[in-house]
């Protein structure tokens, strides 16, 4: 494009384009630094999470106060894994992490392809519902939540947490491979139709296949999500070996003890498998956050 | 968004040749709409409910029947261990309404919502521009930004109130050493500093949601409209406030409603970042409506459910806008 200008703009141009040559060859080595502190800043608090894992508790808590522990110990996080409540906290992260994931994505596929696919009566009000329920977070809801499973005898059991995860990352899941159905050319369906493939068929054969990012992408958002969520579990999972990681490791700094080494070990832990999760879908993460507003 | 885009490009791309995307303009025509009635399968309801139903059931039985027990629960009165005693009128809602802390909390949300998402998407703006960037280790930087979004905020407030402690934490100590402050502050402790420290949390955390977005939106503007804006001798300036800004405007809309949305519904942060503070002094709606139920000394179910009924209000009204939002860019594309 830049070979259409006219000859007598170059002359225009020529002013700033000095002042360029000097920033190109400066921005070979300035942005790499700059990137570096923007990581940094970005990184810090994970960085003091990791050092505070990597002392004793009583170094963490003595004044003055220093960046680098006094004492290295590499043993909290042995100590952690051996720990009868961090397994069970992890158990159950891991149990509804995972179960809700699965309930998301079966129930989201055929709701969202029929959707991309098909019109019909109630089509319009089903999107709506959805968009709906994406706005609501279960923390506005939490009282409701908490009245519905203590009504049905659930307060304290891992189904009241894995529905509740499962419910309120569908929307987002329905959205997102909405979008990715919807992307797909007609004539590929015709064609396994044509070929004798039934719906069902098709869905599984030929269109599964071919919005595989989306899929993943809902299954790690989803994953995350469940991971991370805490108000509910706060609220309903009181029995301490049945809480997930995220209200459960709270409990190693309380009024009556203070293992800061553990918290800041159980914490590395808990946020590895999700930063490595996201990491591996790091391309499509806005697609999928915004999936129906922005494309 | 594209077609949005690429209207614009052909706009201010008129010294230029005709930008390529431009093409297909014209082909789709009626044919299109033809085509696609044609193609589009119709089905019946029977059939939809068959592929639909778990989702229904699923949203039916875990969103709308809460959404219904919040609304009767806000009509009732309940003992500290939560039976039900019977009805309570409008009681439970007038008693929020007459709440001694009502004003501070409402102030506390107004500020937390408008400081944070302002903050955000100020500062998500200057790193989106980096990250549009093509430099040596930039996918580093990329990773870098993912882990506040990709930890639980739980954790990350938990980090920060270490950060924050007054006789341990990491800021003071390097505040001191930098001669920035003479004495420690308390920074979770001190009324004044409170807020604005669960606000710095607050932003770090929605900065890299809103950068990916933005950083995508970047990516969406055709290069030729910055070569236009180049060749008709626009300083950098006048084509990041002509040009860049007004072409990202989908990205900021959707970013600023989602997150205000986010940051609105946020319990985690101020949860633990607050619980030292007694009474409702720092809280927001959320967490004041949490406290009612779950915290407070009365416990009272019904309250804290009336409490929510005003919350899930305040909720929808932000959807409305997003709706209108989603809307406004079907219309303009």
């Amino acid at each position: 494009m830049a070979a259409i200008a006219h000859p007598s703009d170059r002359a225009a141009v020529r002013v700033p384009t000095r002042r360029k040559v000097g920033w190109q060859r400066h921005r070979r080595w300035v942005l790499p630094v700059a990137g570096l502190f923007v990581a940094l800043a970005f990184l810090w608090p994970y960085l003091v999470m990791l050092l505070n894992s990597l002392r004793p508790s009583s170094d963490v808590v003595q004044t003055p106060a220093t960046i680098l522990p006094r004492t290295w110990q590499l043993s909290t996080y042995a100590q952690v894994l051996g720990d009868e409540r961090f397994l069970a906290w992890l158990r159950t992260s891991v149990l509804v992490a995972v179960t809700s994931t699965l309930i998301v994505i079966l129930v989201s596929i055929p709701a969202a392809y029929f959707t991309a696919r098909f019109r019909f009566p109630g089509r319009i009000a089903f999107l709506f519902l959805v968009l709906v329920t994406q706005m609501f977070s279960p923390t506005s809801l939490v009282v409701g939540l908490y009245r519905e499973f203590f009504n049905l005898n659930l307060v304290n059991t891992y189904l009241a947490l894995i529905l509740t995860n499962a419910a309120f990352n569908l929307a987002f899941a329905v959205w997102i491979l909405h979008g990715f159905f919807s992307a797909i050319p007609r004539e590929v369906e015709e064609a396994a139709h044509l070929d004798g493939c039934g719906r069902l068929r098709t869905l599984l054969r030929i269109m599964l296949p071919l919005t595989l990012p989306g899929v993943v992408t809902a299954i790690v958002f989803t994953f995350i999500a469940a991971w991370n969520e805490y108000v509910v579990a706060l609220t309903l999972m009181l029995d301490e070996g049945k809480k997930p990681l995220t209200v459960g490791i709270t409990s190693y700094v309380t009024g009556y003890e203070q293992h800061w080494d553990q918290l800041f070990a159980a914490s590395i832990f808990a946020i590895i498998p999700v930063v490595i999760l996201f990491a591996f879908i790091e391309k499509h993460l806005v697609g999928g956050l915004t999936a129906g507003s922005i494309k | 968004m594209a077609d949005d885009l690429r209207g614009a490009g052909a706009a201010t791309g008129s010294t230029v040749t005709a930008p390529a995307p431009a093409a297909p303009a014209p082909a789709a025509g009626p044919g299109r709409r033809a085509r696609r009635r044609r193609r589009r399968g119709h089905s019946s309801l029977g059939a939809a409910l068959l592929w639909l139903g778990p989702a229904l059931l699923l949203i039916g039985g875990v969103v709308i029947f809460p959404a219904v027990e919040l609304v009767k629960a806000s009509f009732s009165r309940y003992s500290i261990t939560g039976l039900r005693l019977g009805d309570a009128g409008t009681a439970n809602f007038r008693h929020v309404l007459d709440h001694p802390d009502l004003g501070a909390v409402l102030a506390n949300t107004l500020v937390w919502v408008v400081v944070v998402v302002a903050l955000t998407v100020l500062v998500s703006l200057a790193v989106a521009q980096f990250l549009a960037k093509d430099f040596f280790g930039r996918k580093v930087v990329r990773y870098a930004i993912i882990v506040p979004w990709a930890a639980s905020l739980v954790i990350t407030a938990k980090t920060f109130s270490m950060i924050y402690n007054y006789y341990y934490g990491t800021l003071n100590l390097v505040l001191t050493k930098l001669h920035v402050i003479s004495t420690p502050i308390d920074f979770l402790g001190n009324d004044s500093w409170t807020m604005p420290s669960m606000i710095l949390v607050g932003v770090f955390v929605s900065i890299p949601f809103t950068a990916y977005v933005f950083v995508a939106g970047l990516n969406a503007i055709p290069r030729d409209v910055y070569e236009a804006a180049r060749i008709d001798g626009a300083t950098p300036r006048q084509t990041y406030w002509r040009v860049t800004l007004p072409l990202l405007r989908p990205a900021l809309l959707v970013a600023s409603v989602l997150n205000i949305i986010y940051v609105f519904n946020s319990f985690p942060i101020i949860w633990t970042l607050n619980d030292r503070n007694p009474g409702f002094a720092h809280d927001t709606t959320i967490t004041f409506m949490y406290k009612l139920a779950f915290k407070s000394a009365e416990k009272d179910v019904g309250m804290s459910a009336a409490a929510g009924i005003f919350n899930v209000i305040l909720i929808l009204v932000v959807v409305v806008i997003y709706l209108r939002t989603v809307k406004w860019q079907e219309e303009e594309s």
